[in-house]
């Protein structure tokens, strides 16, 4: 079947689609954005986490054909998408994240840590920052809830920030950096405002 | 396989009506993870996603009529003072992922014993609203819905359309015991809800029996106890040798297995502690709130 959805704020269309894949095939194999990981395939470990029409959600969990006319952010988009939502939506009109420059994606600049010009977002920024990407095979998940928690929810608690991301493993870091990176940026948002 | 994608409930009736063997499929936290591993391969998938009706839910005088998809998340952010039981059950289940797909109606229709919110729907007292394009609507009582390990009274032409769960009148309480606090399958689980109005206590057990069941004998004998001791009139202390009696009553209403996440003997004794906390956290709020007498300071 072919399904016909939004992702990074662009139209797609996944042609051969078979009707027991997930969302997470279709954005790996079918799209070409092997951002959202692949780790068990069961919701347990919330590596291929990324939001559907705004909501946090495991995409190896949602059947292709349920995303037909809905809108998807994979952590490909997520700088753009923040960037947007720090200006108060999309002025131009030609927002979002097309597909080729979504394959493409990586942080500009050289070198971890290069700062404000790498083109990520706040949050991106605090993980590498604060030291919280080992691996890395959990972060994209990681980064998707952690976003959508700061949105959310400007100034969390530990547990509020525990809470959020229950639901991503990492087997690398043993989870303080992840929590100091979340601190991070929102400390550094508050100073902002 | 097909995969049908009905834009409103006459169309999903109709869909299921011409297709029997097709899975209907909601947030999917249960059914894809079958596909997934192969463990299933339905010819047909009927998505619900789009039947706005489904996650949508009434408040009525009585009783608040749950859409079959409303996701635990909703219930958990929006129904809380109504159904606090089933409230606190939803907060339980796995993350917050699977909570913002994942509802009551894809808990029933797999009617898993460890499904986190059937203790709550048994204690609170709960009606399912199943319907088909042949017969209409039927109303299930929630007891009567389980038929066995992972089995319903759903007739195969049948789909859920919502739960009428009675709204709190008397604190409730929901407790599981697992290994750690998030992304648990309950080794065991209970329910309990005070019902002042009618001087009556309901329970609701997790993964003990075959299927989630109440405590009977439990609940006859602390009712009588209650009314004879007049607790509910004086509000005092319920004397331990009627919360023993009544934990022991509900641990002998189990028929638990033994596996990997427990012993059957650990879950009977579980269940017991679990019955005689959540009746003394509940019996506490309960006399905490009410009246004072008069003439007392
Ligand atoms: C990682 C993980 C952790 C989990 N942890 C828990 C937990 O802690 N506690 C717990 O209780 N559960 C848990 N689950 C199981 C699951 O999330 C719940 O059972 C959930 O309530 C299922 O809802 P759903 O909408 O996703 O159902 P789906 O997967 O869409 O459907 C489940 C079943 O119900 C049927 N169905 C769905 N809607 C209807 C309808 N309207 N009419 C008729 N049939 C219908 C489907 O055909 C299917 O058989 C977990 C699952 C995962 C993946
Ligand atoms: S791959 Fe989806 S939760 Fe692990
Ligand atoms: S950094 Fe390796 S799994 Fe988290």
């Amino acid at each position: 079947m072919r399904v016909n959805f939004t992702v990074n704020g662009r139209p797609q269309e996944a042609d051969d689609v078979w009707e027991g894949e997930s969302l997470l095939y279709v954005l790996r194999e079918r799209l070409g954005l092997p951002g959202s990981k692949n780790a068990c395939e069961q919701g347990e470990c919330g590596s291929c986490t990324v939001r559907l029409d705004g909501v946090p959600v495991c995409a190896c969990l949602v059947a292709a054909g349920q995303v037909e006319g809905r809108d998807v952010v994979t952590v490909e988009g997520l700088a753009q998408f923040a960037r947007q939502r720090a200006a108060g939506g999309c002025a131009t009109g030609a927002c979002g994240t097309p597909l080729d420059e979504a394959r493409r994606w990586q942080a500009e600049g050289t070198g971890p840590g290069t700062g404000e010009d790498a083109g990520l977002s706040p949050v991106q920024q605090a993980f590498i920052d604060a030291g919280a990407v080992q691996c890395g095979f959990c972060t994209p998940g990681l980064l998707v809830a952690s976003d959508e928690l700061l949105e959310r929810n400007p100034n969390p608690s530990d547990a509020d920030i525990r809470e959020a991301l229950s639901g991503n493993l990492c087997r690398c870091t043993g989870y303080e950096k992840i929590m100091d990176a979340v601190r991070l940026a929102a400390a550094r948002r508050s100073e902002e405002v | 396989m097909d995969f049908l994608r009905p834009a409103s409930w006459e169309e999903a009736l109709a869909a299921k009506a011409e297709h029997p063997t097709a899975v209907p499929i909601a947030g999917g936290t249960d059914v894809m993870v079958e596909i997934n591993f192969d463990h299933r391969r339905p010819e047909y998938l009927l998505d619900l996603n789009r039947i706005v009706d489904l996650y949508e839910w009434e408040t009525g005088a009585e009783s608040v009529r749950l859409g079959a998809s409303v996701p635990y998340t909703k219930i958990m952010e929006n129904l809380r003072a109504e159904l606090p039981g089933l409230a606190l059950a939803s907060h339980t289940v796995a993350s917050p992922q699977i909570r913002n797909r994942g509802g009551v109606g894809g808990n029933l229709g797999t009617a898993s014993p460890a499904g986190d919110a059937h203790p709550a729907l048994l204690a609170a007292g709960a009606e399912v609203e199943v319907e088909s394009a042949a017969r209409g609507t039927r109303l299930i009582p929630v007891d009567e819905f389980y038929t066995g390990v992972k089995r319903n009274a759903l007739r195969p032409d049948e789909l859920i359309r919502a739960v009428h769960v009675k709204k709190a009148d008397g604190p409730q309480q929901f407790s599981k015991v697992g290994t750690r606090n998030a992304m648990v399958i309950a080794v065991c689980a209970f329910g309990l809800a005070l019902h002042p109005a009618t001087r009556t206590v309901r329970t609701g057990i997790g993964s003990a029996a075959p299927t989630p069941v109440r405590a009977g004998a439990a609940e006859d004998f602390l009712n009588a106890a209650l009314e004879e001791g007049g607790f509910w009139d004086t509000g005092k202390i319920i004397t331990p040798s009627v919360a023993k009696r009544f934990a022991d009553l509900c641990s002998a209403a189990c028929n638990p297995i033994d596996d990997v996440r427990g012993t059957a003997n650990y879950r009977r004794h579980a269940v017991g502690v679990m019955a005689r906390r959540t009746l003394t956290w509940t019996w506490e709020s309960y006399r905490g709130a009410r009246p004072a007498p008069e003439g007392a300071a």
